[in-house]
């Protein structure tokens, strides 16, 4: 269904996406490692895959949107933005830094790609669904798609924001959860159980769908499977690895907010050149 | 006695003058943007005919959303409608929207700059019998410590169908807050209004009493009785808490060196508090505050918790006598210096 080549090219474009989030966050001294790398694959495969849009004019009208939710791991968002064109890759260096662009947490007024600002949970969800109410009512086939953390679930707000895409039938929303089981204290089901996730998500009466979240042949099979739902929202459900690529970091609670040292960011690359071709890093 | 400029109702002392809700103007003001404006949007949190969007409904149902008992998920709603093009109205009363929202307000609405256009309904004591859960005393104190946030609180029916109909051109958040209970009609259809801009409703120069929602009828009967004992008031009705018209405040001030600030609000954080914050800066005069003292209301009819909470033309009668006090001993303090 999806050509080697095709799936091979968007592998390489997650490697390097990874590295330069490594790169980021090392040079920033602080951030989101965990949660940024978990969901790669899944913004490798909106960007350079499912959504519509178009880096020479962020604004068209007929784009689809990305509502990054879990504000925290905008490293992964900013990155995807870079390589898609946005705007330059050596501007990820100043990721966090006084006067830069590229914000602690998103500020869509800054930077453009971005369509929200987030950083407070439980939020995207809302918004996505009123922008796909607005597109309903210009009846436009426009797209809106939002990232979630799995702790995040933990918000109320994110399921009145579930019932309401569901009351209303928004086919046009398709949430996304990024289920690593790790959120900053620990095991989400030790925090603050979700299970059974796929059993809630179905009783508030969405389509869901369930992935590898890390595959990305995966990811895309569940995209193009949600885009064709009618009449009622979905969610995909992807399964990741929280730090995913880095063998110290992977299903580690502790690199949720923390960053690489220099040896550290050496090593976690020389494992990504493992993966796939060699990670260019910038000088 | 009255700034013949206001246009101010002809009957506005008499025993006859029109007893109507603020909200009654926000109801009529939505029918008319509905029909002005096609990107005019209304959601409500299961509380359509209190906040009186229910005319809305039935005349644009398309664009008409009911968002039930969700208020942090409706400002979130109303975000990302305000994000494709809407002019979203979002409906609920003033403790859950900011009080329930607070955050969604700050992050959704307040950062990402959305036009959105938030109403706070049975905002105040006034609210009555409903007793302390619903009198809302809090809300303009919340609102106007958020960047790019307009936040208006209109006296009457026509000021409220006035501000709604600007809320909707003006480009940014906006918060406007009606309360439950009638209140004389102050204002006109020919009564000037602009959001940022006080109207001097009365001239003196003895005390400005600076004034909004229910408080500026109560402001102007105080003042009325005043003259009759010889003191002057200015009487201004400042609507709009944020931004707030500091040209008309500070040539209030100059001109009477004594202010009263008049709210349905809690003391701290309100009117009040931005008249303080701003004299402060600008020039200094001695201040007196009605509004809540710093208490939490109870239940009742809206006049009897007025007149406890020392929030009605008596008060404020008082409160001036207070200030003029003071600021002759001020005067008398610097002579002797
Ligand atoms: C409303 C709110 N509460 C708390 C936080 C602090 N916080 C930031 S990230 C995070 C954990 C998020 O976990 P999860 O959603 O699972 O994200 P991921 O594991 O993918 O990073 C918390 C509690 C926040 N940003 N917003």
């Amino acid at each position: 269904m999806y050509s080697k080549a095709f799936v091979e090219a968007l592998e390489q474009k997650s490697c390097d996406i990874r590295g330069d989030i490594l790169m980021m966050l090392k040079e920033a001294k602080s951030g989101h490692s965990g949660g940024s790398l978990s969901s790669v694959e899944i913004l490798t495969a909106l960007y350079f895959y499912k959504m519509k849009h178009n880096p020479m004019n962020p604004d068209w009208d007929g784009r689809d949107y990305f509502i990054l939710s879990k504000g925290h791991v905008c490293p992964a968002l900013y990155t995807a933005l870079a390589h898609s064109g946005y705007f330059p890759r050596e501007e990820l260096k100043t990721l966090r830094k006084f006067g830069s662009r590229l914000q602690g947490h998103p500020h869509w007024l800054k930077l453009p790609g971005l369509e929200t600002s987030s950083g407070s949970l439980g939020q995207g969800l809302s918004v996505a669904n009123g922008m796909a109410l607005a597109l309903k009512l210009d009846k436009k086939p426009n797209r809106v798609y939002c990232l979630l953390g799995d702790g995040e679930l933990q918000e109320g707000q994110i399921w009145e924001a579930a019932m309401t895409s569901a009351h209303y039938g928004l086919d046009n929303v398709c949430a996304i959860v990024d289920y690593n089981n790790l959120e900053i204290d620990g095991y989400v089901e030790e925090v603050m159980g979700i299970h059974p996730l796929v059993e809630k998500w179905l009783s508030f009466n969405w389509h869901v769908h369930e992935c590898d979240g890390n595959d990305i042949t995966s990811v895309i099979r569940a995209l193009d499977h949600a885009s064709q739902m009618k009449r009622k929202p979905s969610v995909i459900i992807a399964h990741t690895t929280k730090g995913k690529g880095v063998s110290f970091m992977e299903d580690v609670d502790l690199w949720h907010g923390k960053t690489p040292s220099p040896e550290q960011l050496e090593q976690a690359l020389s494992q990504l050149d493992g993966a796939c071709s060699v990670f260019k890093p910038w000088n | 006695m009255v700034n013949e400029a206001m246009k101010l109702a002809e009957n506005l002392f008499n025993n006859d003058v029109k007893m109507t809700p603020t909200r009654d103007g926000y109801g009529e003001a939505l029918v008319e943007l509905g029909e002005s404006n096609p990107n005019v949007v209304v959601l409500s949190g299961d509380l359509t005919e209190s906040t009186r969007t229910e005319g809305f409904k039935h005349k644009f149902p398309d664009r008409f959303y009911e968002m039930g008992i969700c208020e942090q998920n409706m400002v979130g709603v109303a975000c990302g409608l305000s994000m494709v093009g809407k002019i979203p109205f979002v409906a609920t009363y003033a403790a859950f929207v900011p009080g329930r929202a607070f955050d969604q307000i700050r992050i959704s609405a307040g950062y990402n700059r959305s036009n959105v256009k938030l109403s706070g309904a049975h905002a105040g004591i006034s609210v009555g019998p409903d007793g302390a859960t619903h009198q809302m005393m809090e809300d303009i104190a919340l609102m106007r410590t958020l960047p790019g946030m307009t936040v208006i609180a209109p006296c009457d029916r026509e000021e409220t169908r006035k501000a709604t109909i600007e809320a909707a051109n003006l480009e940014g958040p906006v918060y406007l807050r009606f309360g439950r209970d009638k209140v004389p009609e102050v204002t006109t259809k020919e009564t000037p209004f602009k959001i940022g801009k006080a109207n001097i409703l009365m001239d003196g120069s003895d005390v400005a009493i600076i004034a909004n929602g229910p408080l500026v009828y109560e402001a102007l009967d105080a003042a009325k009785t005043l003259r009759r004992n010889g003191v002057y008031c200015m009487v201004v009705n400042m609507h709009t808490v944020k931004p707030l018209d500091v040209t008309t405040l500070v040539y209030a001030a100059r001109k009477c060196g004594a202010v009263i600030t008049a709210e349905e609000h809690q003391i701290t954080g309100g009117l009040g508090g931005a008249v303080a914050e701003t004299l402060a800066r600008n020039n200094p005069v001695p201040q007196e505050f009605i509004g809540m003292p710093d208490s939490y209301g109870e239940s009742g009819k809206p006049r009897e918790l007025m007149e406890k909470y020392g929030m009605s033309s008596t008060a404020i009668i008082e409160a001036v006598k207070k200030v003029i006090a003071r600021k002759a001993s001020g005067r008398i303090f610097a002579g002797v210096l």
